[in-house]
């Protein structure tokens, strides 16, 4: 066999190795239910659910505790099929939280209530989108 | 006045630059084939094309900045991205923050590259331009803001406000201009944001050059000499491009807090993976100069960092990466543009190479294990496949597009911990790469067989490994996998510097660009590894709390509550919040809030009493104080070892209306590592809660206790007048003079209480910063007392982060040493040209 061969074949084999690591290692959405099931079938991969907070008839945002120390949290997150949860979040309240439109958590339940969160993403009502505007200097 | 010209003009610019481009295509393309009696005609109409282009193009960028910096809020452009409160320097972030501004920058940098290009290199003059104009005809489209039919064509950034958005005022009123802009991102207020993305633009516009040289080479059936001109060009594009990288990732690690300097995020990774591509061609081209070998991998590799520069403005602009960025672009309804762009230059470089693939001259000699050319070609495999690591799973969202384009469901995500993900095969990468890198270069510069191999390298073998044992022992290197950084970074280090000594010695310091670049790429591994995989954070929260769960005991708060005055330790130091501070026009340190009443103007206070620095008065009490971006707070922290005072970090948070708390954090920098600090959570007293009421009844040199403050009532005091009441005939004010200990911080609050008849006024004393409102609520005459009504709130307090980061500043030394690299190979090619061209033999 060729050198050239040689080389080819271990690029094959790698490029190989680097797609099968990335279907591994990716994650997947799921909804609060089906990522329950996976718990409960012993898969503790961090997956991500994107949802809303929970938010009361007046529209304010419900359920968010914050520890004493002020260095995490827990809030109610409904998933998209309407599926309620207890989320819980090691780090400070991200500023703007309340404000999030849309919300994905990532990580995976710590037990049968509760969803611990090893990162959020937040979809905010960005500037860029604002349709309002203001009338102050008229 | 709605000032409709300058909107016009920019608009009228951006039709003459679009269809100026496609004349110039045009024009060169004749000029290109036509005989060479008729070519002077054809290049005098294409340059005058090109210059009108040139023109057209410059004139969209000054409309543009004249609207922002004019403050014309009746333009949409100004309106989302400025507003007054900006000086100037942010005004230019303000004009690239939007896709379109950004846009236009692109299409400024290819215009001055354009200009150059005529002018240095004449012979390929014909070919290039042609591909210039093209790419230029594509990115004016992206702003032409044309719609013909249901079609639109670009995102116009001369569109006024009443027709960007659809505010009930305009019916009233069309000529209404809102007297403020939104603002630019508080993010973008950063200095490196305004010079930025100007590089990073120059190095995807760079990346251009010589993918032009490359299809004119393949067009005018020139397959080799393509090389020449464009080694440079690469070389250039690559150490700007590489710059933008840098500073993008510097950017972060001042201005964002995440906590660190990569992320692995898809719009970092998008233009680090061009980066990487490009390098590779670098060295393969650099190889077929020596021994025309490695010239069908230079082409792939060009032709692949050129199309992935464009599949990385679609990935970052068409909004397909959606939440999975902190840095995307809004979607303006571009994809469908930006994709059929990215597709016509991939379909034209593929059908170009493939046309003439067979004609390519490719040396059918296998090389030997012992030829540089084996081995640079090996390095240039571990970038791409490197590249090609980081694409894939960057692209998952457009994997996902894809899939559900076709009617299927997909619901794969990214991987949940990016850095680890990346890191694991990243690492090991760049290990092979600094490893080859340290070989490569000694087959380089001389002829090696086993033996030679062995005898050069022993003692850069020695070297390095004596090296690596002391930096692991006194770095603490205890990790397999870092040892193995160490040693191969060390290796790379050690050899291309023995290599520099030599070449230096022997010949010209112009030879010495490889060798620097190499020396630059061992040291940033090493700033890595210790920065990022050494990062450690100290701020643990020993509040001594418990949680609600017990689970909630043995994770790691990675978080620490400062109250304001109280000392909290956070690992060796003794860090004090000492309150808000904010930034003032002239004084060179930050001057608390205490001491600023805001006005109804924007950034204006007036100072509450003397503002000195260093014994300088700067303003006098009662004098009008300009303040540098009033959103703008400072949290002083200052840091003790024991008694002893160190230093003090002042993190910034913004409040901003439209995107709520931004955060920056500040570090302490030393020699050997980083204190990295940002507030995660701030106290917000814009509008407290105040508590129930609580009354104590104290005489004149008593002391209480307001929640755990010590208060001494010191006495009270007849007033004659009082700032900001009239006080008449008859009336009574009497203020009562209270102090409150907080730790080492002595607090004086003064309640006003006012008798006029029958009628009793109440001036309260609020302290933000200990929480507390107290009002007199009535003298008691009899028992020789005052009661005073007491609320309160929380304390002050910042949620703070702290890290540190070993040995940063060896990565940011290895990055200027590789770029100064860069820089000295990028003099040593265009020295050649300039001989040759000297000498008649290229004009």
């Amino acid at each position: 066999m060729k050198k050239g061969h040689l080389i080819g074949l271990g690029v094959i084999a790698v490029a190989i190795i680097i797609i099968v690591s990335m279907i591994g290692d990716a994650s997947t959405y799921e909804s609060f239910a089906t990522a329950k099931a996976m718990k409960m079938k012993g898969e503790d991969k961090a997956i991500h659910v994107v949802g809303e907070l929970k938010k009361s008839a007046a529209g304010a945002v419900e359920g968010i505790e914050v520890n004493a120390d002020k260095t995490s949290f827990y809030f109610m997150m409904v998933d998209n099929d309407g599926t309620e949860q207890k989320v819980f979040y090691n780090e400070p309240v991200p500023p703007d939280f309340a404000r999030a439109e849309q919300v994905v958590v990532i990580g995976s339940y710590k037990n049968e209530d509760l969803f611990v969160a090893d990162k959020i993403l937040m979809k905010c009502p960005s500037k860029y989108q604002e349709n309002e505007v203001s009338t102050a200097g008229m | 006045m709605i000032n409709t010209f300058i909107g016009n003009l920019g608009h009228f610019a951006v039709i003459l630059a679009f269809v100026s481009s496609l004349v110039t295509a045009f024009g060169y393309y004749q000029f290109t084939v036509v005989p060479e009696l008729e070519k002077k005609t054809w290049q005098r109409f294409s340059r005058l094309a090109f210059y009108i282009h040139s023109a057209a193009g410059i004139t969209i960028a000054l409309a543009l900045f004249e609207i922002i910096y004019s403050h014309r809020f009746e333009y949409f452009y100004a309106y989302s991205h400025s507003s007054k409160a900006l000086p100037v320097h942010y005004m230019i972030s303000s004009f690239w923050e939007g896709q379109e501004g950004s846009f236009i920058l692109w299409i400024v940098w290819n215009v001055l590259l354009g200009l150059v290009l005529i002018r240095t290199n004449k012979a390929w003059e014909g070919p290039v331009m042609v591909v210039f104009a093209l790419v230029q005809a594509f990115l004016v489209s992206m702003i032409l803001g044309v719609v013909i039919g249901d079609l639109k064509i670009g995102s116009s950034p001369f569109i006024l406000l009443r027709d960007a958005v659809s505010a009930p005022v305009f019916q009233i009123n069309p000529d209404f201009v809102p007297e403020d802009g939104t603002g630019l991102n508080p993010l973008l207020q950063n200095i490196w944001m305004v010079i930025h993305p100007p590089t990073l633009f120059l190095g995807y516009a760079t990346t251009l050059v010589p993918f032009a040289f490359l299809i004119g080479g393949l067009a005018t059936r020139k397959y080799t000499e393509w090389v020449r001109p464009a080694l440079p060009w690469a070389q250039f594009s690559a150490m700007v491009l590489g710059m933008g990288i840098i500073m993008g990732a510097y950017w972060a690690y001042v201005t964002l807090n995440f906590g660190g300097y990569w992320n692995w995020d898809p719009v970092e990774n998008a233009v680090y993976v061009p980066w990487l591509i490009l390098v590779a061609g670098i060295h393969t081209m650099i190889t077929f100069k020596k021994s025309s070998t490695a010239l069908k991998s230079s082409i792939v590799l060009i032709i692949a960092t050129f199309i992935l520069v464009l599949y990385a403005t679609f990935l970052v602009r068409s909004g397909v990466l959606g939440d999975s960025s902190v840095h995307s672009f809004t979607d303006l309804g571009l994809s469908g543009q930006l994709l059929i762009y990215m597709l016509f230059f991939l379909a034209v470089a593929v059908y170009l190479a493939a046309r003439h693939w067979k004609h390519i001259p490719s040396s059918e000699k296998e090389a030997s294990v012992y030829s540089r050319e084996f081995w640079i070609f090996i390095g240039a495999i571990t970038l791409a496949l490197m590249a090609f690591q980081v694409i894939l799973p960057t692209s998952i969202p457009v994997w996902n597009a894809i899939v559900e384009s076709f009617g299927g469901i997909s619901n794969m995500a990214p991987p949940a911990d990016q850095v680890g993900f990346y890191t694991k095969f990243q690492l090991w990468f760049a290990v092979t790469v600094a490893l080859l890198s340290a070989v490569g270069q000694y087959f380089w510069w001389n002829k090696m067989d086993a033996k030679a191999l062995r005898e050069a390298l022993v003692m850069p073998y020695v070297l390095a490994v004596i090296l690596s044992a002391v930096i692991i022992v006194f770095g603490k290197v205890y990790d397999i996998s870092y040892i193995v950084v160490v040693l191969a970074s060390t290796f790379t280090i050690v050899a291309n510097s023995t290599i520099l000594y030599r070449l230096i010695k022997k010949s010209t310091f112009k030879l010495a660009g490889g060798s620097l670049a190499h020396i630059g790429l061992g040291m940033v591994l090493i700033g890595v590894m210790f920065s990022s995989g050494y990062s450690q954070v100290i701020s643990f929260n020993m509040s001594g709390l418990t949680y609600s769960n017990a689970w909630e005991d043995e994770l790691n708060k990675e978080h620490v509550l400062l109250w304001i005055n109280k000392p909290t330790q956070i690992k060796e130091y003794t860090a004090i919040y000492r309150g808000r501070q904010k930034k003032v026009k002239g004084v060179p340190g930050l001057v608390n809030v205490n001491l600023l009443k805001s006005t109804d103007n924007v950034n204006e206070a007036i100072a509450l009493g003397d503002i000195v620095y260093r014994g300088k008065t700067f303003y006098e009490k009662g004098e009008r104080v300009p303040i540098v971006l009033e959103e703008n707070d400072y949290f002083q922290i200052d840091y003790y070892k024991g008694e002893e005072y160190q230093f003090t970090l002042n993190p910034m948070s913004q409040f901003n209306t439209s995107m709520g708390l931004i955060s920056s954090p500040d570090s302490r920098r030393f020699i050997d590592k980083d204190l990295y600090t940002f507030v995660s959570a701030i106290n917000d007293f814009e509008d407290p809660e105040w508590r129930e009421d609580e009354f104590f009844e104290v005489a004149p040199g008593e002391t209480f206790f307001i929640s755990d403050f010590v208060t001494e009532f010191q006495g009270g005091e007849v007033l004659n007048q009082i700032e900001g009441v009239d006080l008449r005939d008859g009336d009574v004010a009497v203020k009562a003079k209270l102090v409150v200990m907080d730790y080492d911080i002595e607090k004086i609050l003064e309640p006003i209480f006012i008798i006029r008849g029958n009628q009793v006024g109440k001036i309260p004393a609020i302290d933000n910063e200990l929480g507390v409102k107290v009002e007199i609520d009535n003298i008691l005459p009899e028992s020789n007392q005052f009661s005073f009504k007491v609320n309160r709130y929380q304390k002050d307090y910042v949620v703070l982060k702290a890290i540190i980061k070993p040995q940063i500043n060896i990565l940011w030394a290895g990055t200027i040493i590789m770029l100064f690299g860069f820089c000295v190979a990028i003099y040593r090619r265009y020295d050649e040209f300039r001989k040759m061209r000297d000498k008649g033999l290229e004009y």
